[in-house]
C-alpha cells in the first residue's frame, strides 16, 4: 500500500532535483541559510508540507499556552477588587504574595496555596516575588492596578521583556525595590524607561545577558536615577572571591 | 488502491494537499509548466521557429494574481496581510518587483526609503486614523515574533527603545496641541500633557524658552530598527509563498471601456492587463499577466501612475488629476556629544521641526530637520550638504538643549521621503478610473510606523472591497480631485 506512494513522492524529488540543476537556486542567499548541519526535523520540514504544518502548529501553541496562562481575570476583579485578583494571579503563576501587615503567601511545591486572602478587604498588596514566573506583557496589566505595591521582584522571568518594563511607570508614585536581576530579554533599552520610577530605592540589574554592555548601562542608570541604589555588575572590584564581598547594608522590610 | 494512487498523486488542482513534497512536486503550478513544457516542444519541431530553450528563472512568472510594484516595508507589508487574510492556503499569488537590486541583502542602498530611516513610531497625530494607525502598529510590533514566526529562522530583534516621544508646542499651537491629545487620549494613546516647569524637572538639560506646552508619550512610542523589521516581514512572506524578483516597471497594458455614471456623465475606465517588467542593465522584460496591481512604490509612486495614464487628461478633471506623490531629500544626522542628554531621553520634536534622539550606549544621536518649501534640496541625487546641518539644525539644537554645543558629528546620510505635496499624508485604495490599481504610499515620513496598519488596509480593500478594521476612507485618491485636504499638524 505505502510502497506506490512512497515511490512517486521519490519520483517527483529526483524529478525537481534534475529541474533544479537547470534553473539554479532560485531563493536568494541570506545568511540565514549557511547552516551547514540542519537536524532530521529541519530536514523533513524542508520537503514536506505536512511536517512543517505541524512545527508551525506546535510554535503556535507554545506562544497561546504562555498567554493563557497571562490572561486576565474580569470575573474576579469585579468580585474581590484588584488587589485580590493581583495576588490571585500570582499565586496561580507561582510567585509569592505579601499583603500589609500580612505575612508572606507562597504557594507549595504541588501549586496550592491558602485561599484566606480572598477575605481580605481593601487591604493593598505591598510586596510581589514573581521570580521565574511566566508573566509577560499582558500580565502585567494584573499587576498595575496595584497602587500600593513596594516592592516588585522579577527575577529570572523569561517573558519579561523592554515592553513590560515601558508598562511599569504606573506603579511609579509607590515602587520603592525593584529587581530585574537575570532576566534573558532585558536590555539597556528597557532600563531606560524607568526613568519614570522616582520613588525607586533599590534596583537589581545584575545578571542580564542581553545588556551590551553591562558597566556602562550601570553608570548611565545611576545617573537617570540619583536617589536610587543600583546593584549591578561589580566592576569596581577585580575577580570575585565570595569571602571578600561586603555585608549587604540593612535589608529592607518587604524583603522576603 | 491503484485508483486511489493515481488520485492521490496524479491530479493537478486538488483543494486538499494530501500527502505532497514541497519542491514543487505534481501540483506546483501544473498548468503553467505543462503549457511551458508545450512550448518548447513545439520550437523543436521541423517547421517552427527555433528557440532554444534557456534559463530564465531569474525573469518573474509570466502571471501573477496581485502585483505589487515597490519592496519596500509598505510593498512587503501588503504581500504579507495579503497572504495572511487568503482564504485557503496558496489562493492568491502575489508578486512583488523591486526595482534596485542591491536592496534586498543592504541596507545602505538609497532606492527605498526604508533603509535609512530613523524608525520612530509615535501615536502624537492630529488625524484619528493616524492615531489608530499607529496604535495597530505598535501592538503589532509587539507581538511581532507571533506574527512572524518562521519555524527554524531566528526570532526577530526590533531594539525597540520604549522611550517616548517629546513635542513641543509654542504658545500659538498650545490650543492644537491640547484638543490633539485629548483626540489622542480617546482613541487609547497614552499620551500626557506637561507644563514647562514640569518639562524642566523631568528633564534638566533641556530649555524650555519658547515652550509653552508639551506632549509626552509614556508608553507604546520609542524607535526601533526598520531594517530588522523589514528582513523579518521578507522571511515571513518568502516562506508564505510570495515571489520577490527585481525588476523596473517600465509600462502597463491597459484596456479601457467608455462608461455612463448614474448621473450621464461619460467616464473612460481603465483596467491593467500586464505589467511589464524590465530587468536590470538589459532591454529584457518580461510580461506579467495580472489581476490587481498595488502601487507601493514609494517615492516613485508618481511615475509608476503616470505609466497607468493616471492624471492625462484636462486638468481640473478626474481623468487629469495626477498622484502628487514625488521624491523629496531629507538629511538624517548622527553625532556625539558626550555631555549630552542622558539615558532617558525621548524622541525630542522641537517647535521649528527640528527633532533627535539617543542612539545607542555612547552619547551618540541622531536627528535632523525638515525643510521649508523654500530650501527643498534638490532630489535628483542623494548628496548630502553639511552646511544645511550648520545654518539650519545646530542653531536650533543649541537653542533647545545647551549641552549640545559641543557635538561633533559623525557622520550624514540622506534618504527619500515619498512626499505627498497635496496634504502630507498617505493615498490608501482603488483609483476612481483605473479599477485594478490600489495606492499605498505618499506617506511622508510616516510609512514605516505605518506599515503594518496599511498594509491590512490594503489587503482588507483587495480582498474584501471595503476597509473592515479602521476606516482609511479619508486616505482615498478621490480627495485630491474634490481638493478636501487631510491636513496633519506636525511632520517630522
Amino acid at each position: 500500500m505505502a510502497a506506490p506512494r512512497a515511490f512517486l513522492r521519490l519520483g517527483a524529488r529526483e524529478w525537481n532535483g534534475r529541474a533544479r540543476a537547470i534553473h539554479g537556486p532560485r531563493e536568494p542567499v541570506t545568511p540565514d541559510s549557511n547552516q551547514k548541519r540542519r537536524t532530521l526535523l529541519q530536514f523533513l520540514s524542508d520537503h514536506f508540507h505536512d511536517v512543517q504544518a505541524l512545527r508551525e502548529y506546535l510554535l503556535q501553541k507554545q506562544a497561546s499556552r504562555v498567554n493563557w496562562k497571562n490572561r486576565s481575570f474580569p470575573n474576579i476583579q469585579q468580585k474581590y477588587g484588584p488587589d485580590v485578583t493581583g495576588a490571585l494571579f500570582i499565586l496561580k503563576q507561582g510567585g509569592a504574595v505579601k499583603f500589609q501587615d500580612k505575612e508572606w503567601i507562597r504557594p507549595n511545591e504541588r501549586g496550592r496555596f491558602p485561599t484566606e486572602f480572598l477575605t481580605f478587604r481593601e487591604v493593598p498588596v505591598e510586596a510581589v516575588d514573581a521570580s521565574g514566573c511566566a508573566i509577560n506583557y499582558q500580565g502585567m496589566s494584573n499587576l498595575l492596578p496595584l497602587k500600593e505595591l513596594r516592592s516588585l521582584s522579577l527575577q529570572r522571568c523569561p517573558n519579561v521583556d523592554d515592553w513590560c518594563l515601558s508598562r511599569l511607570y504606573l506603579l511609579a508614585n509607590s515602587l520603592q525595590e525593584l529587581s530585574l536581576a537575570g532576566c534573558p530579554q532585558v536590555s539597556e533599552r528597557g532600563l531606560a524607561c524607568l526613568h519614570h520610577l522616582q520613588n525607586l530605592r533599590r534596583l537589581d540589574i545584575s545578571d542580564l545577558p542581553a545588556v551590551s554592555h553591562p558597566g556602562l548601562t550601570q553608570i548611565l542608570v545611576e545617573e537617570m536615577l540619583p536617589h536610587c541604589e543600583v546593584f549591578g555588575t561589580d566592576w569596581t572590584r577585580g575577580p570575585k572571591l565570595e569571602a571578600e564581598r561586603p555585608p549587604r547594608d540593612t535589608p529592607s522590610p518587604v524583603c522576603p | 488502491m491503484f485508483r486511489r494512487v493515481l488520485r492521490l498523486g496524479l491530479t493537478p488542482g486538488r483543494p486538499n494537499r494530501g500527502l505532497r513534497t514541497r519542491r514543487g512536486g505534481f501540483i506546483l503550478d501544473w498548468d503553467a509548466k505543462v503549457s511551458d513544457f508545450k512550448k518548447k516542444i513545439e520550437c523543436m519541431l521541423p517547421g517552427k521557429q527555433w528557440g532554444m530553450p534557456y534559463d530564465t528563472s531569474y525573469l518573474p512568472p509570466k502571471q501573477s494574481d496581485v502585483v505589487i510594484i515597490g519592496g519596500g516595508i509598505l510593498g512587503l507589508s501588503v504581500a504579507f496581510w495579503l497572504k495572511k487574510m487568503e482564504s485557503s492556503r496558496g489562493a492568491i499569488r502575489v508578486l512583488v518587483v523591486e526595482q534596485d537590486h542591491t536592496f534586498f541583502f543592504s541596507q545602505y542602498s538609497r532606492a527605498s526609503s526604508t533603509g535609512p530611516s530613523v524608525g520612530g513610531i509615535w501615536q502624537q497625530f492630529s488625524v484619528p486614523e493616524n492615531v489608530q494607525l499607529s496604535l495597530f502598529s505598535i501592538n503589532f510590533l509587539r507581538n511581532i515574533n507571533e506574527y512572524l514566526a518562521v519555524v527554524d529562522a531566528p526570532l526577530v530583534d526590533l531594539q525597540f527603545n520604549p522611550s517616548g516621544c517629546l513635542l513641543l508646542a509654542s504658545e500659538k499651537n498650545a490650543a492644537t496641541l491640547e484638543s490633539n491629545v485629548k483626540m489622542q487620549r480617546q482613541e487609547g494613546a497614552k499620551v500626557c500633557l506637561i507644563s514647562p516647569e514640569q518639562l524642566q524637572n523631568k528633564f534638566p538639560w533641556i530649555n524650555i524658552e519658547g515652550v509653552a506646552l508639551a506632549s509626552y508619550g509614556m508608553e507604546d512610542e520609542g524607535w526601533f530598527d526598520a531594517w530588522s523589521l523589514f528582513q523579518g516581514l521578507r522571511r515571513k512572506v518568502q516562506s508564505m509563498g510570495v515571489l520577490l524578483y527585481q525588476g523596473e516597471v517600465t509600462r502597463f497594458i491597459t484596456s479601457s471601456r467608455q462608461m455612463e455614471t448614474t448621473s450621464g456623465e461619460q467616464v473612460v475606465l481603465r483596467r491593467i492587463h500586464e505589467v511589464q517588467v524590465k530587468m536590470n542593465n538589459s532591454l529584457e522584460y518580461q510580461p506579467v499577466e495580472c489581476a490587481v496591481v498595488i502601487n507601493a512604490a514609494g517615492a516613485w509612486s508618481g511615475q509608476v501612475a503616470e505609466l497607468a495614464g493616471i492624471g492625462k487628461g484636462l486638468p481640473g478633471t478626474l481623468q487629469g488629476t495626477k498622484l502628487p506623490v514625488e521624491p523629496r531629500k531629507r538629511y538624517v544626522h548622527l553625532w556625539h556629544c558626550p555631555q549630552g542628554p542622558g539615558l532617558e531621553t525621548p524622541l525630542v520634536a522641537d517647535i521649528n521641526g527640528v527633532y533627535f534622539r539617543r542612539e545607542g550606549l555612547g552619547s551618540n544621536y541622531l536627528g535632523g530637520c525638515s525643510p521649508t518649501e523654500e530650501e527643498e534640496p534638490d532630489p535628483t541625487n542623494l548628496e548630502v550638504d553639511h552646511d544645511f546641518f550648520q545654518n539650519k539644525v545646530w542653531p536650533h539644537l543649541v537653542q533647545r538643549v545647551p549641552s549640545f554645543k559641543t557635538l561633533k558629528v559623525q557622520s550624514n546620510w540622506a534618504g527619500y521621503y515619498d512626499y505627498n505635496t497635496f496634504d502630507q499624508n498617505g493615498v490608501v485604495g482603488p483609483h476612481p478610473l483605473v479599477v485594478n490599481m490600489y495606492f499605498a504610499t505618499g506617506f511622508s515620513g510616516h510609512g514605516l510606523q505605518h506599515a503594518p496598519g496599511i498594509g491590512r488596509a490594503v489587503a482588507e480593500m483587495v480582498l474584501e472591497g471595503q476597509f473592515k478594521t479602521i476606516d482609511m476612507s479619508p486616505f482615498l485618491f478621490n480627495r485630491f480631485y474634490l481638493g478636501e485636504k487631510l491636513q496633519e499638524y506636525n511632520i517630522l
